[in-house]
């Protein structure tokens, strides 16, 4: 079946710096693909290239079968950026429910995609005297509430307790069971193993592309952090030679 | 544009509003406190026989001004947040479309001028009895029409800040000359020829001329209407030229 990315030597520029060295990279459907890296790798413009509000210097990003950001895209690809963007002047419910009726949903979706995320407690609370973890989880449920075929999610997990990190990602996994492409990124290596495949980048350049389990292989190492240290270790002594 | 999006839009952002309980309160009230405070400046000042209070004659005007400033103020840093707290990326992503968006606050900002105008004129006719010949509700209808022009240039300056401090600075920009030439201080028939030009470019000297028509005319006159759509004209074209500003993509 046909990926639900492809990404083809996509170069991006951001303020005058080359963020994006060329990545040619796939996320298969149905996958929980996880896109990792440390911070200013080019993770978060590698997923505003795949929602298509990136301006992007040259390659190709296809998203659906369709080009990154056509309008029929636009119903398909749910979107969660790095810092909780949803109204803080706004209850939790009220944020579902407004991005439930962007997406031709109702108020009995808004209503479970708050549930989904843990939130039913708080759902009359504004967002603003939120904490931040519970925050991001509001904004999630705004991602979550049109039932995208593709979900993109940027550091989705960060500032959750142990235990709903856990729910959360168990929650990713049932959603890719159901057909769901989920693109995740974090930046903390202990979620890689978590994931169905890998993408891992650094200083805008693709490291690795491959599961979980190849990279233990590749690399000889069963600590993934330990195997992607390997291969950036790899990479630059080859680089030199 | 897609009507269920526009209501949803415009409802989020109505209550959006009335979760900000202290703006509402200042919404409403200052501008009362305001008409109290020029009523108190005029109320000894001697009028010519034959011509109008004075009073009758600023506060008419007044009420033209305050949704004017207020909600291009509140507009401004509202389209602000929502570009620097990642709110419109995201909607960018989603099937709303941009005019969606724009006519959202467009309707919702204009309501909340057309409800603060209603509160000022009360305090203007029933406490201070301003004497216009035209109907109140005429100077309501002008006053919200001023709202939505606000809110349109209100938009479309946002796109040009980048912070909160930028945004607060296009009030001066934009108000002030309008509020200067607008026939308020200086009859517009007495200034020199290239600020009447300039005066005639803005579209609040055609707001100034509508109040004044009701003011002086028991009827709405042709005058007064044609203004009234100048001025809706004027808040359409800014409003294009705002959509013209969002962009899906950016670097």
């Amino acid at each position: 079946m046909e990926d639900a990315v492809s990404v083809r030597d996509l170069v991006v520029d951001r303020g005058g710096r080359r963020v994006l060295h060329g990545i040619s990279c796939a996320v298969p459907r149905g996958t929980v693909t996880g896109l990792l890296g440390p911070s200013g790798s080019g993770k978060t413009t590698l997923m505003r290239a795949v929602v298509g509000v990136q301006t992007v210097g040259g390659g190709t990003v296809h998203v659906l079968g369709e080009p990154a950001g056509s309008t029929g895209l636009r119903r398909r690809v749910g979107y969660l950026t790095q810092a909780p963007s949803v109204y803080a002047d706004l209850t939790v419910r009220e944020n579902a429910r407004y991005f439930a009726v962007l997406q031709g949903r109702g108020r009995a979706e808004a209503d479970r995609a708050v549930t989904d995320v843990g939130l039913a407690g708080a759902a009359d609370q504004l967002v603003g005297t939120l904490s931040g973890g519970q925050r991001s989880r509001a904004s999630l449920a705004c991602a979550l509430v049109g039932e995208p075929e593709l979900v993109v999610l940027d550091e989705p997990t960060v500032g959750q307790d142990p235990v709903l990190r856990a729910d959360l990602w168990a929650r990713f996994h049932a959603m890719a069971a159901a057909g769901t492409t989920l693109l995740v990124s974090s930046h903390v290596m202990d979620e890689a193993a978590r994931c169905d495949r890998l993408l891992l980048i650094r200083e805008g350049r693709l490291v690795a592309d491959d599961t979980p389990a190849a990279v233990r292989a590749a690399t000889g190492v069963d600590d993934l952090e330990e195997a992607f240290l390997r291969l950036i270790r790899g990479g630059e002594s080859e680089a030199t030679s | 544009m897609n009507g269920r999006i526009l209501a949803a839009t415009t409802g989020r952002i109505l209550r959006q509003l009335r979760h900000d309980k202290r703006t509402v309160a200042l919404l409403l009230v200052v501008p009362g406190v305001l008409l109290t405070l020029v009523y108190f400046m005029y109320v000894d000042q001697p009028t010519p026989p034959g011509a109008p209070r004075t009073f009758d004659r600023v506060a008419l005007i007044m009420l033209g001004f305050f949704p004017f400033i207020i909600m291009f103020l509140v507009t401004s840093i509202a389209m602000l947040r929502e570009r620097t707290t990642g709110t419109l990326e995201r909607l960018l992503t989603t099937p709303l479309g941009k005019l969606d968006l724009l006519f959202g606050y467009g309707i919702a900002f204009g309501l909340a001028g057309v409800l603060q105008s209603t509160v000022a004129s009360l305090v203007a006719y029933q406490i201070f009895g301003l004497d216009t010949a035209g109907s109140p509700w005429l100077v309501v209808l002008i006053a919200g029409v001023n709202a939505v022009l606000a809110v349109a240039l209100g938009l479309l300056c946002s796109a040009f800040a980048r912070t909160e401090f930028q945004a607060v600075q296009f009030m001066p920009v934009v108000v002030a000359p309008q509020l200067l030439l607008c026939g308020l201080f200086v009859p517009r028939d007495q200034m020199a020829g290239w600020l009447q030009a300039v005066s005639d470019a803005l579209p609040l000297s055609y707001a100034v001329e509508a109040l004044q028509e009701v003011g002086a005319h028991a009827d709405a006159t042709g005058t007064m209407w044609r203004d009234v759509a100048i001025v809706a004209g004027a808040a359409v074209v800014a409003l294009v030229l705002a959509a013209a500003t969002l962009r899906r993509r950016s670097g």
